[in-house]
């Protein structure tokens, strides 16, 4: 088996411009590409290089058409039906090619699963720098990229330079950057690459895909308000308990890890590190402990509340209101005071809240 | 992988490490498996070790033994209300010899003795719980923990006080709560500097107070006071079944005891460190461990082997003796390639040439020494009310000391039955 | 790979920080590191026992991998003592610095010079640089198949089969071995030190340190000198200051203060 072995530090002025891997999903973006595609044009202009966005993929010459359209100079599109879905080995080897082939100085990945899987196994290939899951991006005075990621579960904030090796890689945290607005009129060229792939890249099969359903409901990076379980529910249907909460104050249900794990409600929700971060206007974390991993999702939402029958849980640390209680009596405590709200006119709030 | 030893050593407290080490030095292949993540990390006891079984384990051991202070100065105080009266004794040949007595800290104590025997070739495994004995028509045969299945011709059980895994071998009944005490202790850290002043010590030296009376707000037990290198061990052992009977928590006699202004001047400014509790098998008062049995020896408070009589408190002298015994018994019952109860019945000659079992047998002839209520509730009110009327000059006109004494003790004590209520306290003693 | 043999399962574990006992100094502003205990990086411990797993229902030997300082013994010797057959801790102060680069190709060369095997197990990241580079880096230096963020594994006619769990589905991947595979943080219960395990352990011989020269590790490829990336500075997270305000009574009580003060900030409607 072979594999392409570079060591990128040779000739560094030879780089130039800025690639965005573009991860296509059932026929439209990964909202993080689009997001990436917004900072990649910030760096793009200030450096004065052209935005390039990267598509492997099967029948996507519009897709790579409709990208264009968030900002982009040009789509490189390798067109092969083993791309159709994401592969470790064949991917590889098309990023790996492209990349030797035009020499980009920075390439960007969305720190998604196969993002980071992606990444991984291309930068030891290629021997050069990658910075995993950064939350923010600048240029030094010597036109480096500055890669800004969490580190220790967010309590801090680590630079990394790439100074000698080229190109400079770096995957994004989902939902940091913007999304820019589409603009189908916007010009750019489809370039078609081809890179040389056959059924000896076929390294691993996919016997079988359960895509994870949603059950309605809004999603907890875009509501205003977000009512978010852990492993303190003890039961997956507790978690209706939460969704009528939810409902009554208008936000989606989220969940920690530790539920998600448990099969008690599907990965999208999961927030954290390795999930999804959330600021919401207000964040209910309800029976969830508050580790560093947990945090990381959620810190920077507006209020957090915590319900916790645990007077140490760490969650209580970085709580604006704290109540430490059995959740089976507050919640439904919660429910029944909030249809009561609803049911009065807007004043008796005051009555209601100083009962007893 | 089944894995097999001459001895297996559940326990690695003084009596199990001394059994390992004695049983090592004698070419046995041991296994001394201890539940806490080191030796000694969840041990406490009150504080002293009566160094004299050492002599005959470790002839060396005051080489590196972690010894806080070696005790020079004895007292027994009576508390009544704001009151204390205490009686001193000074020591300051104590520092060698067999009657040398020492504070020491579990954790460091325990840790020391276990390396010792594992130097002596012992295998130590901590953070492992031995589950249950490995058991064959009735035979002890080994032990199991976990998955794992160890075989050994005999198995020293030295799992400290209640002995879950001796009751249920049907080698200790299950105690009553009046043959348990509980014991309480808090470290107070203070600078070696101030505890040398207060207690008027020199830098090795260190004192041992036994609190009586108000100490325990009369339950049957007392108080203790050690003093450490750079910290005061403070503590209480009280009936289980009179803080039961009396609806008190042990917390609550612990910080009233605290908060005598007698002790309070002694810990002024010391910082509270660890607080723990530990259960104390009180013998004398009926119970009584097979301790031996088919492929099996009892050691130290697995076996009830110790003594606490009110003003000594004899436990780790005792498992360091059991254990040494113990190794003594499965090196005779090597010599006979017999480790059934027979071959090993020689671990009770040997607990006897120790003095484990003479000492026991005469303290336990008397009943032990929580049976009577009296001593820790009357007779120190009685003595404060004497000693405070004495010693107070208001101007008010001086009785005499006989009359005084008549007077307390009016309806509160027959004369005879305090008298023997003494005699029985000091045959005790 | 060998057939009809044992499988052999090389499995790279990270001894690291625990994670809930660091804690920023409230002074200085810097991570306190010194005295905090360590653990196996716990998504390598969830690898380890998929190992075992394997162990208990076919012949297999496990080797456990781990780079960094003779420290790291703790954790492999912990390895051992719940079942691991042996470990190999490449240690070397050259090595010091090594970002994901050199850390994948030091470890690829040992596995390498460890001789054959079938299945390699990484964790998903690790707790302390949580990039999950390292293991798909190996992967890539090997030239093997992989398949990350696992929860779930068998080994089915001498083939993988391993349910990754992605954002929007799981997936089944089958692939042939070896391959290497990374594994999610509390996909199952790692098990705990046995006393056998803990004998093996205290009887040594089942952990072997080898230094880069051991390996045939090019020093020129490895270390901090030879890492691409640099960690130019870390800023402390200056992050907005929480009430912190506890209510405290009868749950129709505190419930109905919460609201109030929800409605008063203005965070939700009245
Ligand atoms: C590499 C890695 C990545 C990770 N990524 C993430 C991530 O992205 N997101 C994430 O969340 N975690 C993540 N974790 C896991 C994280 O470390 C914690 O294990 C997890 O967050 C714990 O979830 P929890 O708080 O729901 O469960 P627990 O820690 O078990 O806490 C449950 C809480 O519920 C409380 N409780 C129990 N009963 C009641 C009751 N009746 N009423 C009120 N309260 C009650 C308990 O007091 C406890 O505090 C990651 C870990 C690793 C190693
Ligand atoms: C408050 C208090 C004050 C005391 N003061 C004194 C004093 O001043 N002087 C004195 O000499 N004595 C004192 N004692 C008594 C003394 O502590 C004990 O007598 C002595 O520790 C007995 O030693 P041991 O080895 O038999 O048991 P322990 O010291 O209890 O050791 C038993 C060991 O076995 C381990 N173990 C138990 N079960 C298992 C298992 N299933 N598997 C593996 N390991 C297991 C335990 O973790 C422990 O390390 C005091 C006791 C108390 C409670
Ligand atoms: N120093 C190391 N020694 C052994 N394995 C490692 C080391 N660093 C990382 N790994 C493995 O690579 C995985 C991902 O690590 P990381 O890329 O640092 O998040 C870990 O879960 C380990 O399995």
């Amino acid at each position: 088996m072979t594999e392409i072995h570079h060591n990128a530090l040779e000739g560094k002025s030879h780089f130039a411009g800025i690639w965005v891997f573009l991860e296509g999903r059932k026929g439209s973006l990964r909202d993080v590409s689009v997001q990436l595609i917004g900072e990649g044009r910030r760096l793009a202009d200030r450096r004065g290089v052209p935005l390039t966005g990267v598509l492997p993929g099967h029948d996507v010459e519009a897709l790579a058409r409709h990208a264009i359209g968030y900002g982009l100079d040009r789509v490189v599109v390798v067109d092969h039906p083993l791309l159709e879905i994401y592969r470790s080995r064949p991917f590889t080897k098309v990023m790996a090619t492209l990349i030797i082939r035009h020499k980009p100085e920075i390439v960007l990945y969305g720190a998604s699963k196969n993002g980071r899987d992606l990444g991984g196994r291309l930068h030891a290939v290629l021997e050069t720098g990658l910075a995993a899951d950064c939350v923010k991006f600048d240029l030094d005075d010597d036109g480096n990229l500055d890669m800004i990621r969490p580190s220790f579960g967010g309590k801090s904030l680590a630079h990394i330079l790439c100074k000698q090796h080229r190109p400079q890689m770096a995957s994004a945290r989902r939902n940091v950057f913007l999304a820019p607005r589409h603009d189908p009129s916007r010009q750019g060229a489809i370039v078609h690459e081809a890179v040389e792939i056959s059924d000896a890249d076929l390294d691993a099969k996919l016997l079988e895909f359960t895509e994870f359903v949603r059950e309605g409901g809004a999603r907890p990076d875009e509501a205003g308000i977000v009512v978010s379980g852990g492993y303190g529910l003890g039961d997956p249907k507790n978690f209706g308990m939460l969704q009528e909460l939810a409902d009554l104050l208008g936000g989606a249900v989220a969940a920690s890890r530790k539920a998600v794990d448990s099969g008690w409600i599907p990965k999208e929700f999961q927030v954290g590190q390795t999930g999804m971060t959330v600021r919401p206007k207000v964040y209910f974390a309800i029976g969830i402990s508050g580790a560093v991993q947990h945090l990381a999702g959620m810190q920077e939402s507006g209020k957090i509340v915590a319900i916790n029958i645990d007077p140490k849980a760490a969650i209580f640390e970085i709580a604006d209101y704290g109540i430490v209680g059995n959740l089976f009596q507050i919640v439904p405590e919660m429910i029944q005071q909030l249809k009561e709200l609803k049911a009065r006119p807007a004043k008796t709030v005051e009555a209601v809240a100083t009962i007893r | 992988m089944a894995e097999r030893f001459d001895a297996v050593v559940v326990g690695a407290g003084p009596a199990g490490s001394a059994a390992a080490l004695a049983l090592a030095k004698e070419k046995f292949s041991v296994l001394l498996v201890e539940r806490g993540r080191t030796a000694g990390s969840k041990n406490m006891f009150g504080g002293r070790v009566y160094a004299w079984p050492l002599f005959d384990l470790l002839p060396e051991w005051q080489k590196d033994c972690p010894v806080e202070r070696f005790v020079t100065r004895e007292s027994l105080a009576f508390l009544s209300g704001d009151a204390s009266l205490s009686v001193q004794f000074e020591n300051p040949a104590s520092t060698s010899g067999r009657a040398a007595s020492f504070t020491a800290l579990r954790p460091k104590f325990d840790e020391w003795l276990a390396k010792k025997a594992e130097a002596a070739g012992a295998t130590l495994i901590t953070g492992i719980k031995v589950d249950e004995l490995l058991r064959e028509g009735g035979k002890v045969r080994g032990v199991v923990a976990g998955p794992d299945k160890i075989a050994a011709n005999v198995v020293v059980l030295a799992e400290g006080a209640m002995g879950p895994l001796a009751q249920k071998a049907g080698l200790l009944p299950e105690l009553a709560p009046k043959a348990v005490s509980v014991g309480v202790k808090e470290t107070v850290e203070l600078p070696a500097a101030t505890i040398q002043e207060r207690f008027a010590l020199g830098e090795k030296e260190g004192a041992a107070v036994v609190y009586a009376g108000d100490a325990s707000m009369g339950l049957r037990g007392g108080g203790f006071l050690y003093t450490n290198k750079a910290s005061v061990s403070l503590g209480l052992v009280v009936s289980s079944e009179d803080l039961a009977r009396k609806k008190v928590e042990v917390q609550e006699v612990m910080e009233r005891f605290r908060l005598h202004p007698s002790i309070q001047r002694l810990l002024k400014g010391g910082k509270v460190g660890e607080y723990s509790a530990h259960l104390v098998p009180e013998l004398g008062l009926g119970m009584r461990a097979k301790y031996i049995a088919d492929g099996v020896l009892l050691a130290g408070d697995a076996a009830g082997f110790l003594i606490n009589n009110g003003y000594t408190f004899r436990g780790v002298d005792l498992a360091i003796a059991s254990g040494i015994a113990a190794a003594r018994a499965a090196v005779d019952a090597r010599a006979r390639g017999d480790f059934s109860a027979a071959g090993l019945a020689s671990y009770d000659r040997h607990l006897r040439a120790l003095n484990v079992l003479t000492d026991l047998e005469r303290f336990r002839s008397t009943g032990g020494y929580l049976k009577n209520e009296r001593l820790f509730s009357l007779y120190p009110k009685l003595l404060l009310g004497i000693t405070e009327k004495v010693y107070t000059v208001d101007g008010s006109g001086k009785e005499r000391i006989s009359d005084v004494v008549l007077q307390e003790m009016k309806g509160k004590a027959p004369l005879f039955k305090m008298l023997k209520d003494f005699l029985d306290a000091a045959r005790s003693m | 790979m060998p057939t009809g043999g044992p499988i052999r399962i090389v499995v790279c574990i990270k001894q690291v920080p625990k994670a809930q006992e660091l804690q920023v100094d409230p002074k200085t502003q810097t991570l306190k590191r010194v005295g905090v205990p360590s653990e196996i990086n716990p998504p390598d411990a969830n690898a380890l026992e998929f190992a075992l797993r394997i162990k208990d229902d076919m012949p297999a030997e496990i080797v456990v991998l781990s780079m960094g300082p003779t420290s790291f013994d703790e954790s492999l010797e912990r390895a051992i003592a719940m079942g691991a057959d042996r470990a190999v801790l490449l240690t070397d102060r050259i090595l010091g610095g090594s970002d994901t680069v050199p850390t994948a190709h030091a470890l690829s060369e040992t596995i390498a010079k460890i001789g054959g095997y079938d299945l390699i197990l990484c964790g998903e990241e690790t707790t302390d640089a949580s990039t999950g580079h390292v293991g798909p880096g190996i992967a890539g230096h090997l030239a093997i198949p992989q398949v990350t963020y696992i929860s779930e594994m068998r080994i089915v006619d001498g083939k993988v089969r391993a349910r990754r769990t992605a954002e929007d589905g799981s997936e089944w991947w089958e692939t042939a071995m070896p391959c290497l595979l990374t594994v999610n943080f509390g996909c199952n219960r790692p098990r705990e030190p046995t006393l056998s395990g803990k004998i093996r352990v205290k009887r040594g011989g089942v952990i072997v340190h080898w230094s880069c020269a051991d390996v045939g590790i090019d020093p020129n490829k490895v270390g901090l000198r030879n890492s691409p990336t640099i960690v130019a500075k870390v800023d402390t997270v200056h992050l907005p200051p929480r009430a912190r305000k506890l209510f405290q009574g009868e749950a129709r009580e505190v419930v109905a203060q919460l609201l109030k003060a929800l409605v008063e900030d203005g965070v939700i409607a009245p």
